[in-house]
């Protein structure tokens, strides 16, 4: 019944799970349930959800990325000091920069991951190094603090007023919004999504389809590629500073994050919505330890944790555990 | 197919010979050391069937990918489709001419619904557009209507039984407006009341002025279907020659250049102790009070329709499931399998049915399959793998069981299906068992094969082993074993013995 809106084993219980906590923080905390908070939340997981889309379409693909929050990174230093040097640029200028820049450095992957036949967990842990090292070493990691004027303007999309403060919607939640959208057509409604999913599925069963493996591959990781772009734009505009540093390390939290709502390691399988539920489920804990007073170093055991439960719990465990299992299954099923 | 086509089918059956669809010449193929066809030639009419015949790792498959555009085939090579060179040959293209493939190992697409798997086609094409799910489920129904079988539609093929994914794979073929379709062992995991399905499809297909190209290891079949036969040995054509007046002995001589006799094995008197005993073993909705003994050195068939619960009691005895009662006794102890591991510990052997998923880590290398199952005793004094005593045994078991292969470190995935069969067996041989389990053991593997591998099976007996050999196929445990368990809705209702019966006999009691 529940799947005819896309909510599966996986999503059905991330639901369970969040509501839970939210129930558990609305009654152990008085300041969780509250507009502002949950604004708060939004505004902040955005940035995540939108690399989480992007990350999602790579792993249905059969691939995965180490590389895409360095490279959004990259994407920050470069548009923002090129917007600078063109004398300040506009938001068309900067999303079509973060976007191309993105796209490239997605491109890059790809190219290396389908022309030169190498795995890709290992081309994009030396372009992550490659990314990171050249940001480093020609930034001296010096951060950039004055953006232009309209970059650094907070741009809000909705605010009200509430007895503990104000609460606002601002500009990252509408380009996520609008990114999971795009990347929603791509994967359910358009038949190249379906191509991808093929690929990721079965590749030699889609070769022999006669789908067009590099051009597979620079969709995926260049899709990727663009999200991060525009992340890293909304980053930038987030935190209202360009620091070399500010993503590294992102791309763990967020791959797990997508892992953990259902997508497979491996390719085939994976949900928008799957993946978005595995974010929130993160951010919402990670408020709620903020809230609750505890140590930021405890937010990353527990999230562990987290993940642990939730998969085992799911019954989709991955890797050799569950061969034994899908043995009998196969076997069981076929009389 | 349009009406229009059908007519011209007909009025064409009607004014023989049939135009010609496809003509091959001169081709050839390389895998690195493998020449897998050497200057075949082949050549196909509108409506006709033709079987593609010849064993293990002769090129057949090889040749499929070639004309569907899989593989380019070397130069010099020349092809014709409806009397025009085609050059430049893609799947895209092949598809557009008409030309679809039922895969041997199906490459269907496991995490998508069957709907989708079928209508795939749709899917694909130039520029991207809208996916039309419903569109989708009303074309897969409509195939599968066409074809007489019931599949839930929304359900993921990776939850499918083999039998069904086969079924699903003959559906997406049928799907488009295929005017050629090539079946490489598309009966290969299907019950008799399916292949005679099948068949039926295929001479249907053919009235409908469509053309198939038939790959079997059944030779019954093969001579049942075609018009005419195409027969490759080691990747060289031996000849097309037509179907009426071919006898299945001659058929098996021209593909291995060797006669076989066929004979029973003679009765034995079973004086040494069962090695396995099983005690009125039940598990709710798959098998029931199911009692027997194997004996050391007795083959004993297990044969019975598809779903009399075979393979369920097999997976029970290799303590995959757990039986709810009776009793296993392995040499007078009773045996507690909470896992294959377990059995394995206890000397028995499972060669499963399935071994594209199930038997073989597809991209890892012919030696280390081999070898999988005994890693532990291939360990020197240090407890490091000793590569040379990895060697010799990977040696001993390639030759044994006469597998073709390139190069022992090539991956398992490039070898043909029949081979891959083989070093399943390889596989478990090698852990010396004293219980072997055979589910299926010759599915996809061709005559001299079969031969070889029941020679071996025979020896194996003969040291000693006990056997319990499942199959559907009543000739081959009618052929091969001592003693012959008849299954039925979980339940052992008859026995035989081979010198005792005929295989008539036998034929009427399972299928009536
Ligand atoms: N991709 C590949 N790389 C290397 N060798 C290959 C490859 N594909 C096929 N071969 C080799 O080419 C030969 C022919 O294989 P092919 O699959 O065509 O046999 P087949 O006639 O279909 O056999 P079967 O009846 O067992 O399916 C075999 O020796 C096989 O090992
Ligand atoms: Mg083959």
């Amino acid at each position: 019944m529940l799947e005819r809106f896309g909510i599966g084993k996986t999503e059905g219980w991330l639901l369970l799970v969040i509501a839970l906590i939210c129930l558990f923080l609305s009654l152990t905390t008085d300041t969780f349930a509250t507009l502002v908070n949950i604004c708060d939340i939004l505004n902040y997981s955005s940035v995540n959800i939108i690399f989480a889309a992007g990350l999602l379409v790579v792993l249905v693909a059969g691939g995965i990325d180490i590389s895409f929050a360095v490279g959004a990174s990259v994407v920050q230093y470069l548009a923002v000091s090129l917007l600078i040097w063109m004398g300040g640029g506009n938001w068309a200028l900067g999303f079509a920069l973060a976007i191309v820049i993105g796209f490239g450095l997605g491109a890059l992957n790809a190219a290396l991951i389908y022309h030169f036949r190498i795995i890709s967990i290992i081309v994009t842990i030396a372009t992550f190094n490659l990314f990171f090292g050249l940001l480093m070493f020609f930034t001296s990691g010096v951060s950039i603090y004055d953006l232009p004027d309209w970059l650094s303007r907070r741009v809000i999309l909705f605010e009200h007023e509430t007895s503990v403060g104000w609460a606002e919607i601002t500009l990252p939640v509408l380009v996520m919004a609008v990114v999971v959208f795009a990347t929603w057509l791509l994967l359910r409604r358009l038949t190249v999504g379906r191509q991808l999913f093929a690929m990721g599925d079965n590749t030699e069963g889609a070769r022999r389809l006669g789908i067009n493996l590099g051009a597979m591959h620079y969709l995926a990781y260049g899709w990727l590629g663009g999200c991060a772009g525009l992340a890293g734009l909304m980053q930038a505009h987030y935190a209202q500073e360009v620091v070399p540093n500010a993503l590294y390390g992102r791309e763990l939290e967020v791959l797990a994050a997508v892992v953990l709502g259902g997508a497979r390691l491996g390719g085939g399988r994976g949900t928008l919505l799957g993946a978005i539920l595995g974010l929130m489920l993160i951010s919402i804990t990670q408020n709620g330890l903020n809230l609750l007073g505890i140590s930021p170093y405890a937010f990353r055991m527990i999230v562990g944790f987290i993940i642990l439960v939730a998969i085992s719990l799911s019954g989709e465990r991955m890797g050799l555990l569950s061969i034994g299992r899908r043995h009998v299954k196969a076997a069981g099923a076929s009389r | 197919m349009s009406p229009q086509r059908m007519e011209t089918a007909r009025v064409d059956a009607l004014a023989a010979p049939l135009p010609e669809l496809l003509r091959l010449e001169h081709v050839s193929k390389r895998f690195g050391g493998v020449q897998a066809l050497d200057d075949v030639a082949f050549d196909i009419r509108q409506g006709e069937v033709v079987c593609l015949a010849g064993e293990n790792g002769c090129g057949k498959s090889t040749l499929i990918k070639v004309i569907s555009g899989v593989h380019p085939p070397e130069p010099g090579a020349t092809i014709f489709f409806d009397g025009r060179p085609v050059h430049d040959l893609s799947p895209a293209r092949a598809r557009s001419l008409g030309i679809q493939v039922i895969w041997q190992d199906l490459a269907l697409f496991p995490e998508m619904s069957v709907a989708e798997n079928i209508a795939f086609e749709r899917n694909l094409g130039g520029r991207p557009h809208l996916v039309h799910y419903d569109a989708m489920r009303k074309e897969a129904a409509r195939i599968l209507e066409r074809l007489g079988v019931r599949i839930d539609l929304d359900k993921h093929v990776r939850e499918l039984s083999i039998a069904q994914r086969q079924l699903v794979a003959i559906a997406r073929a049928l799907v488009a407006d295929a005017r050629l379709v090539f079946m490489d062992e598309p009966t290969a995991s299907l019950s008799r009341a399916e292949t005679e399905a099948l068949l039926a499809i295929v001479r249907r297909l053919s009235g409908e002025g469509i053309s198939v190209v038939f790959v079997s290891h059944r030779l019954a079949e093969v001579l049942d279907v075609a018009s005419r036969v195409t027969v490759l040995r080691d990747g060289r054509l031996v000849g097309t020659f037509p179907a009426a007046g071919m006898t299945q002995a001659k058929l098996t001589e021209l593909m291995t250049g060797r006669t076989f006799d066929h004979s029973v094995r003679p009765p034995a008197e079973m004086t040494t102790p069962p090695v396995i005993g099983v005690e009125a073993l039940s598990r709710a909705g798959e098998y029931e009070d199911i009692s027997f003994e194997v004996h050391a050195g007795e083959i004993l068939g297990l044969t019975g329709r598809l779903g009399a619960g075979r393979t369920e009691l097999a997976l029970t005895l290799f303590g995959m499931t757990q039986p709810d009662s009776g009793r296993i006794v392995m040499n007078g102890r009773e045996l507690q399998l909470r896992s294959n591991r377990d059995a394995i510990d206890a000397g028995i052997a499972y060669v499963s049915e399935d071994r594209l998923s199930l038997g073989l880590v597809q991209p890892q290398s012919i030696a280390s399959n081999t070898t999988v199952a005994v890693l532990d005793r291939l360990v020197d004094r240090l407890g490091l793998l000793s590569p040379s005593r990895h060697r010799v045994l990977v040696d001993e078991w390639i030759g044994r069981l006469k597998v073709k292969i390139g190069h022992a470190n090539d991956p398992v995935s490039t070898l043909s299906g029949g081979n891959q069969q083989r070093i399943v067996l390889a596989k478990w041989l090698a852990t010396g068992p004293k219980f072997l389990i055979l589910d299926c053991p010759t599915v996809g593997v061709d005559v001299g094969a079969r031969a070889g591998i029941f020679e071996i099976v025979s020896e194996l007996a003969k040291a000693g082993m006990a056997i319990l050999l499942i199959s559907d196929e009543i000739p081959e445990v009618y052929f091969n074993a001592d003693r012959i368990l008849h299954m039925r809705d979980g339940r052992i209702v008859e026995s035989f013995v081979p010198s005792q019966t005929t295989i008539e006999r036998m034929e009427r009691a399972i299928h009536a």
